[in-house]
């Protein structure tokens, strides 16, 4: 069952990667518990440089707490994580150096409410990495440009749409250049036809190469944007493979997860 | 005019420039303790937690007059003599630094923990978190409190009487004990406590509802 889900897919769209090089994030057995709940029970998976992932499950399988773990938000008891070349059990791990490099965009959006667009979107380039002004406002037409949103450069969060305001967070991670992306069900909170412009910039992101690990509930997007889709159960990888596996489950838990009208 | 001599109501008045003096010293004071206080109070060491509540539940739990006594003749019992506007200020800082603290705390909690966390993905370091994101949204929310505390800065400045500090209570005590006329002398002083006061209570109550709706 779920120990024969070791996935391993190489990404189409980076030929170059090879058997050789490290996988950018690699997880081995983990384990994390809050209190006395386990809440993963022994997660092994990997997502090479340019793949795309989908992390599928019910509520409560550990999707999220798996996610962020990724980028250090939360710790865990035992196994091993290495995310872009980084141990993430390692004592003297540098976690402002490890976010950097990694990107994570809520469900919430979260943007800073006393802050416009574009302040939004250079204020860590600013304070982080020490980009210059003129530097920080081309940053930031670039990053906008590419969700979509030049023309929103002065507006405040609460003048946006929520869809709007999805995108100016992706901008926003995607103004700190990291070698990876972290999307948690980014779409949950949106009206269908926001929905749609959502998931329209996160494919254009995959188009360009980005490596994501993205938790969604929208299964015709998961099944066509990602390289390889995970289906977690109770704590553990219960199935995994590329998006058409969707179509044909092999474990009665996906099946009754695909099932259950979607 | 109103059966006192014009001089009579200037004293009066002169006692209500000292009044304001003393609730700037207060406002001033309680700011630069209150805002260590607000910090402590909400910091992730257990430590500072408790020190800095067991300290507001202190200075909160002795009536603000007794705080003006023990400053008052506690520094002189140090052999210093000191002027009663210097204990009257202190005695001020104390009190308002508690209750500025107390109400700041609550405005940093305010801020959504999403926001520290938002900022904290960023690769902002912990007082960057602080002073670019929770920080700003913190004080919009703690402008309306911190004005209607301004108000009981200026009404709670009466007490320092008992410390025979020159203020408009003062003032007006020593008027109505030469003229016999409390109802005037008192509805006098009453009315300028409440010139004070009520501008800031308008600008408090405006600023609130402008937070409410946007
Ligand atoms: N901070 C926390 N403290 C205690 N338990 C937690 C905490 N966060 C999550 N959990 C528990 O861990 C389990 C996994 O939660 P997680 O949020 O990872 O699930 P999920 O798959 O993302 O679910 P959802 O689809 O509802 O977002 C759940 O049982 C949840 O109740
Ligand atoms: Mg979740």
């Amino acid at each position: 069952m779920n120990e024969a889900a070791i996935p391993r897919i190489q990404s189409k769209d980076s030929p170059a990667m090879s058997g050789s090089s490290q996988p950018m994030v690699r997880f081995h057995n983990l384990r994390k518990s809050y209190g006395a709940v386990e809440v993963l029970k022994g997660i092994d998976l990997e997502v090479s440089s340019g793949q795309v992932v989908a992390l599928i499950g019910r509520s409560g399988s550990g999707k999220s707490t798996a996610l962020r773990c990724v980028n250090g938000l939360e710790r865990f008891q035992a196994g091993e994580l290495h995310v872009c070349g980084y141990d993430l059990s390692a004592k003297d791990l540098n976690l402002r150096n490890l976010r950097q490099d990694v990107g994570i965009v809520f469900q919430s959006y979260n943007l800073f409410p006393h802050l416009t667009v574009e302040q939004n979107v250079t204020l860590a380039p600013r304070k982080v990495k020490g980009v210059g002004h003129t530097e920080a406002r081309e940053l930031a037409k670039e990053v906008l440009a590419q969700v979509g949103l030049s023309d929103k450069v002065d507006a405040y969060p609460e003048q946006l749409s929520g869809g709007q305001q999805q995108r100016v967070a992706i901008a926003r991670s995607l103004a700190m250049k990291p070698k990876l992306m972290l999307f948690d069900e980014v779409t949950s909170a949106l009206d269908p036809e926001l929905t749609g412009e959502v998931l329209r910039t996160i494919e254009r992101l995959a188009a360009d190469g980005m490596t994501m690990m993205l938790v969604t509930h929208e299964m015709a997007f998961a099944r066509s944007v990602a390289d390889q889709v995970v289906f977690m159960h109770q704590g553990r990888v219960w199935e995994a493979g590329p998006g058409d596996m969707l179509l044909d489950p092999q474990t009665v838990e996906l099946r009754q997860f695909v099932g259950s009208g979607l | 005019m109103l059966g006192l001599t014009i001089q009579q109501i200037a004293y009066i008045f002169q006692g209500a420039g000292w009044t304001i003096i003393l609730s700037l010293l207060g406002f001033v004071g309680g700011t630069v303790l209150g805002l260590p206080i607000a910090l402590a109070r909400s910091s992730n060491s257990k430590a500072l937690r408790v020190a800095s509540s067991l300290l507001v539940q202190f200075i909160q739990g002795v009536p603000l007059p007794v705080i003006m006594f023990v400053v008052y003749f506690g520094i002189s019992i140090g052999g210093f003599e000191v002027p009663a506007l210097v204990a009257a200020g202190l005695a001020m800082t104390l009190y308002s630094g508690a209750y500025l603290g107390e109400i700041w705390k609550g405005c940093i909690q305010a801020v959504p923990k999403t926001q520290w966390e938002a900022a904290e993905c960023l690769a902002l370091t912990p007082a960057q978190r602080f002073v670019y994101v929770v920080l700003p949204q913190a004080l919009r929310i703690a402008i309306p409190p911190t004005v209607g505390f301004m108000v009981q800065i200026v009404k709670n400045t009466s007490y320092a009487v008992v410390i025979n500090f020159f203020d408009l209570t003062y003032s007006a005590k020593v008027i109505n004990n030469s003229t016999f006329m409390p109802f005037t002398v008192f509805t006098l002083a009453a009315a300028i406590y409440f010139a004070i006061c009520f501008p800031m209570s308008v600008l408090a109550q405006r600023y609130e509802r402008k937070l409410h709706r946007s």
